[in-house]
């Protein structure tokens, strides 16, 4: 491969778009991550990026802007998952489990019925690379607000992930912050349904969050690793697509869990070669007899 | 610098969920900083419920809480209020060391961004000092022994300047040696004028470091000094038939045994009642020098 064929994707506008809108949708997405798998709302991602297709459905036939669509249906998914838990006593991930494949089943159904407008392999599996400039337009500002919240915001979340007692009894407004990262998840959500689909969404609200929680052990230094991690590895993964023709999503997730894969390995703290070194330490430690101590 | 002693008030508070069960009816009582109080009662008694109230968790479907007149949301506001927390409710593995958990006592005097000021870090600082954590500051919490653990929280309480901490069975699974640190730095603390608020099932620990008692099954059954309020009668109501006895005057323990008996347990310290049923202590000599610093610390009133 020479130097002129590995530029070649810098010279299409649509290949530079791709690559910058995911490299910033990535590293949202990365962002989030962090309080995503720290509070364990792993499942809740996912059920939120299925839960917003039908919005999306909605939305392309009603001629509105997609995220906004996106983003209701999320919201009322999310809603809609609070209200069935609190009044019965099914477990949550059943509940949301409910919720998020009803919504889902509607999605389909409705592009099912309206073959013509709407375009179930987008919707799915992202198309980043045909995306319209009033798409990007409306990624770029969820981006610019879903960041602004968290560096303005991310201690007060980090005390309300962490201990949220402890939140309530310094008089933060928990209630507030759940809803606040609520929102931010569904707003992020919304914006990597573009680059990825509604499948792989989910992927970049966990992957770059847990490789970072493998790498380090301060929870800002986390936050700032997993949205770096989302961003480049988004970057990289729509370059790659140039060569591989098309599977934009796939190229970004395969990469993350690559990225994971070698940090899951090689992680100083949490990896498993460190875990194997630090048992053989233990063994060589512990039988060495005391050579001045009677047999 | 040590916060001025501040009253606890409890009226007739009832606490009912919203399943229908009532956990709490009428509890009434009052304590006044400069006092390490145990809340004490079987399991189920209503002891979180009560402290849920306190820290504002539930509101009381009847009667209220004041703490220094005010209500307890303004109470927290001015960060009046810490809480220890169960070592169980805790996410060990999460990337936080032990100086940012000790920081987050002072979110409530920070401003919206909660970047830490030179006071804050002063006060984090003294704080890890003084529990005996400094060195371990950058230590992730999920790598300290579980005495450290319950350090850590207690620091951060001080970080905070509450004027009330309230721990939560801080001596479930937690070994004698760290048992007897914490409670010599409660000790420091209530000398200070702090408000002490221990919950616990353990009933031997109590006449050996809580000056104060409130006894409680579904409702406050008495609340007073731990003399006053740790009688067989008493006690017989709040846990009815849940102790077990051991009766010296019907065991196989003679006149020649004299006083030469020895009580063994293997992980909560046993209360022991003389006759008539008043409270024993372990080691006289301390209890009686710790009666006479008390004695003693009286006339001058608590610090300005
Ligand atoms: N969230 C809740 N919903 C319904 N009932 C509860 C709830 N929490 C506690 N209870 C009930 O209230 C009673 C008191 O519980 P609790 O205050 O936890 O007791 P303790 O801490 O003394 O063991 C128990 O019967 C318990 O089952
Ligand atoms: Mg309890």
């Amino acid at each position: 491969m020479n130097a002129a064929l590995l530029l070649e994707p810098f010279s299409y506008d649509y290949m530079l778009t791709a690559i910058w809108v995911s490299a910033l949708v990535g590293g949202v997405c990365g962002l989030l991550s962090g309080f995503v798998t720290l509070k364990g709302w792993s499942l809740l991602g996912d059920a939120l990026s299925h839960a917003v297709v039908p919005g999306v459905a909605l939305a392309y036939l009603a001629g509105l802007p997609f995220a906004l669509g996106a983003f209701t249906s999320g919201i009322l998914a999310a809603a809609a998952m609070s209200f069935v838990k609190l009044k019965t006593p099914v477990r949550e991930d059943a509940v949301i489990g409910v919720v998020f494949t009803a919504f889902f089943a509607f999605g389909l159904l409705l592009i099912s019925l309206f073959p013509a407008a709407l375009d179930l392999k987008g919707i799915i599996l992202g198309n980043i690379l045909a995306i319209a400039p009033e798409d990007v337009a409306q990624l770029v500002a969820i981006s610019i607000a879903c960041l602004a919240v968290v560096a303005v915001k991310w201690r007060d979340l980090l005390l309300f992930s962490f201990d949220p007692h402890q939140a309530r009894v310094l008089g933060l407004p928990v209630r507030r912050l759940h809803y606040t990262l609520l929102i931010l998840l569904s707003a992020t959500t919304v914006a990597a349904l573009q680059a990825v689909g509604a499948i792989l969404v989910v992927a970049m609200l966990i992957t770059p969050g847990a490789t970072a929680y493998l790498l380090t052990n301060r929870f800002g230094k986390m936050l700032c690793l997993a949205a770096a991690l989302g961003a480049v590895t988004a970057a990289a993964g729509a370059y790659a697509s140039y060569f591989l023709d098309g599977a934009t999503g796939g190229c970004i997730v395969v990469l993350q869990t690559l990225v994971f894969l070698g940090a899951f390995v090689f992680s100083p703290r949490h990896g498993l070669l460190a875990a194997r070194r630090a048992r053989r330490e233990l063994c060589l430690v512990a039988p060495t007899p005391d050579p001045l101590s009677p047999p | 610098m040590s916060p001025a002693p501040l009253t606890l008030a409890a009226e007739g508070v009832a606490v009912t969920y919203p399943n229908g069960h009532t956990a709490l009816r009428d509890a009434t009582f009052a304590l006044t900083g400069g006092t390490i109080c145990a809340l004490v009662g079987v399991n189920g008694s209503g002891k979180s419920t009560l402290f849920k109230a306190l820290m504002g968790f539930v509101t009381p479907t009847a009667g209220r809480v004041t703490l220094g007149g005010e209500s307890v949301r303004q109470a927290q506001r001015r960060g009046w209020v810490a809480y220890v927390p169960q070592t169980e409710e805790v996410d060990w593995t999460f990337p936080v060391n032990v100086h940012d958990v000790v920081m987050m006592g002072r979110y409530g005097h920070m401003n919206f961004l909660r970047i830490p000021r030179a006071t804050d870090r002063e006060a984090v600082a003294a704080a890890l000092q003084r529990v005996g954590l400094w060195e371990l500051r950058e230590r992730q919490i999920g790598e300290l022994s579980g005495g450290q653990k319950k350090r850590v929280f207690v620091a951060r309480a001080l970080a905070q300047q509450s004027r009330v901490i309230l721990l939560d069975e801080p001596f479930t699974g937690v070994d004698v040696k760290t048992e007897e640190a914490i409670v010599a730095l409660l000790r420091e603390l209530r000398a200070e004028g702090r408000l002490i608020l221990v919950s616990t099932h353990n009933l031997g620990s109590v006449p050996e470091f809580c000056d104060q008692v409130v006894l409680i099954n579904r409702t406050v059954l008495a609340c007073g000094p731990t003399a006053e309020v740790f009688t067989a009668a008493n006690l017989a109501r709040a846990f009815g038939g849940a102790l077990r006895h051991f009766d010296l005057a019907r065991s196989t323990v003679e006149a020649h045994d004299g006083r030469q008996v020895t009580v063994l347990t293997d992980d909560e310290r046993p209360l022991v009642l003389g006759q008539g049923g008043h409270l024993e202590y372990l080691d006289r000599a301390a209890h009686e020098k710790l009666v006479a610093e008390r004695e003693a610390q009286k006339p001058t009133g608590p610090a300005p």
